[in-house]
């Protein structure tokens, strides 16, 4: 039972840092690996609004929302909007060379010292029991409804909004969507956006649960794998391979070795990568296969 | 060094001769003259930073011909460091190899890793390909790790100097002169590479993959040369990196190491090896020009211990803005330098490029 909630606490936590990777990969092809760091610096943003607006935390979380928001916005037009019709090489490098400057500079400003945004803001993580013996701690509750709540609304935004179809028509012909008139600028720098707030909520959320460090990094990157044995380009796949890449992971910690941790989901996306390398559910041609 | 005044080739040997001109042969008769000098008028703190030169134009080398020539992305050098590193280290401390045996062995390791590094490319382009090599690098840290813990050397494994009969290698000026060559081999071997078939192969897949192949070049098998070549020189640089340093620990092969070699062939100038140079020179002395630069200038207080802090940030902004500004790297700047003594009075390069 224990190991159930594990899993889908952890499930839970990569879904919602690869609804980043997905979005941003299926409207412009680009694949961030800032994400961890992003997601990192949007916990930052809700221990700076704890401190600032201390006493009202639901203005803190809103500002730290919308601040994380604006990041996405920044990085895109200050730095991916030239990286637009360059080889792929040159923005992925773009968005690790923007990696490594927001770790520097993160710790720069709030040092690498463990901090705790939930206690500044005067709540505690207490831990809540279900059923005779697992126990599960507020935050990862919180966090596994937030998932499922972005991603139901992620799937009405994309399928229902005018400007969820634009995105979606965006990344499936940039040009033909420019020449409907969609300004492709205005969805990517959305898309980025998207990505950074909901990165930014798992990364506030993940910071509430157990501590905000330079662990979570690692975890966005562990995350990648999740959404690429979905498939890239698919919402769904990225739910089911963050629950495939959970599961693998907490099973192969609880039964072989904890020590496996950082690995196992790069195992799994190797077995994939191997067998099926569009993942689960993306599309095959996506991966202009040689 | 191009000449202004025009290519008057009468063969097509003159074309791929590596020094053309008389200047040309003078200039690097110079260097070599200058660099065996070195040694002798440096202090130790220089000495190192020659030595560490040398070890990343190895690595940069060899990330260059994959990346820059052969056009196949890879994240997973650190991983392959970190393969050669730990056969020098494995191999000493279980068998008590000696230093001509670990380095071949390195090198065998190293390729047969990249046999495993190429095979996924031959499916996988761009993206995928670098996600592929990413999980590799950590898969080989991994397997260190555990090497390490299980064996009880928890923080590394303590290599000795590399003996050859009764000498040792200790001295930092006989590193220097080992390092240097092992350096210079590697550049020629890749400059020799270039202009054979199997360069003008990766070039050509390079710039088009089906069209390589429509040309009648083998893709898989030359993409499989590349990463082998690669892998096994990175891999050599990697039990060089172990001797050198006389330890072998996991934690020396992060990503942040990736990423720096990665930042070489970008810095210096994708698809050159001057570049490779250029950019393991710049990339090398990057975090010593930045510690220089925090004693000159005034900085908070807070930041003295977060030493390596400011060096990840200032490292990845001048990534940012050779990414942004000038995607040609430092051989872009050079060239441009060049093209503007050799047009003087003129601001126009000629219509025809000499290559």
């Amino acid at each position: 039972m224990q190991l159930t909630i594990n899993i889908v606490v952890l499930a839970a936590i990569y879904a919602l840092i690869c609804c980043g990777y997905v979005l941003i990969y299926r409207v412009s092809r680009v694949m961030s690996l800032a994400h961890g760091e992003l997601m990192m610096l949007g916990a930052y943003g809700l221990f700076a609004t704890a401190g600032t607006f201390s006493g009202h935390p639901l203005i803190a979380i809103a500002v730290a929302a919308v601040l994380a928001t604006m990041v996405g916005v920044l990085v895109y037009v200050a730095l991916m909007r030239s990286m637009t019709g360059e080889a792929v090489l040159a923005a992925v490098l773009a968005t690790i060379a923007l990696g490594i400057f927001l770790r520097g500079a993160m710790v720069l400003v709030w040092s690498a010292q463990e901090q705790h945004p939930i206690r500044l803001l005067g709540w505690t993580n207490s831990a809540v029991s279900i059923g005779e013996t697992a126990r599960i701690s507020a935050a990862a509750l919180v966090l596994v409804v937030v998932t499922a709540l972005a991603y139901l609304s992620l799937y009405f935004f994309l399928k229902y909004t005018v400007w969820g179809i634009r995105m979606r028509a965006a990344g499936q012909n940039p040009l033909l969507a420019a020449q409907r008139g969609i300004g492709l600028h205005g969805i990517y720098a959305l898309a980025w956006a998207l990505a950074t707030f909901t990165g930014g909520i798992a990364g506030m959320l993940i910071a509430s649960d157990t501590a905000l460090d330079q662990t979570m990094i690692i975890i966005g990157l562990k995350a990648f794998p999740a959404a690429l044995v979905g498939g890239l380009d698919s919402l769904l796949g990225a739910l089911i391979g963050s629950l495939i890449v959970a599961a693998a992971e907490v099973l192969m910690i609880h039964y072989i070795d904890p020590l496996l941790a950082d690995v196992v989901p790069f195992f799994v996306l190797l077995v994939f990568l191997i067998v099926r390398p569009w993942g689960l559910y993306g599309s095959k041609e996506e991966l202009d296969r040689v | 060094m191009p000449s202004a005044s025009g290519y008057f080739r009468t063969h097509y040997g003159e074309d791929t001769r590596l020094l053309d001109t008389r200047t040309k042969r003078v200039c690097y008769a110079l260097l070599v003259v200058i660099l065996v000098a070195l040694p002798f008028v440096a202090s130790a703190f220089l000495l190192d930073l020659a030595n560490q030169v040398y070890l990343a134009i190895i690595g940069a080398v060899a990330l260059m011909l994959l990346t820059g020539y052969a056009g196949q992305i890879s994240l997973g050098h650190a991983g392959l460091m970190a393969a050669g590193a730990f056969t020098a280290g494995i191999l000493f401390k279980e068998v008590n190899a000696p230093f001509w045996i670990t380095l071949p062995a390195s090198g065998l390791v190293g390729a047969t890793i990249g046999v495993i590094f190429g095979l996924p490319s031959l499916r996988l382009r761009g993206l995928y390909l670098a996600v592929s090599t990413l999980a590799l690098h950590f898969i080989v840290i991994y397997a260190g790790g555990e090497y390490e813990t299980k064996r009880g050397f928890s923080t590394g494994v303590i290599i000795a100097p590399p003996r050859i009969g009764s000498w040792t290698l200790e001295d930092p000026i006989a590193w220097y002169f080992v390092l240097g060559l092992f350096a210079a081999a590697a550049l020629l071997f890749g400059l020799n590479l270039l202009r054979s078939r199997t360069g003008r192969a990766w070039r050509a897949i390079r710039g088009r993959e089906t069209v390589a192949e429509a040309l009648g070049i083998p893709v898989a098998r030359y993409k499989l040369a590349a990463f082998v070549v690669s892998s096994m020189m990175t891999s050599v640089a990697g039990c060089l990196f172990a001797y050198y340093r006389g330890f072998v620990s996991a934690e020396a092969f992060s990503l942040f190491l990736t990423i720096q070699y990665v930042a070489m062939v970008i810095i210096g100038g994708i698809g050159s090896m001057l570049g490779a140079v250029l950019g393991a020179v710049f990339v090398v002395l990057f975090p010593y020009a930045i510690e220089a630069l925090t004693q000159v200038l005034p900085t908070p207080a807070a930041w003295a211990n977060a030493v390596f802090a400011i060096n990840y940030a200032a490292f990845g902004l001048v990534m940012i803005l050779f990414l942004l500004f000038e995607p040609q790297g430092l051989v872009g700047i050079w060239r441009r330098i060049q093209n503007y003594f050799l047009l003087w009075p003129f601001k126009q390069a000629p219509l025809s490029k000499g290559r």
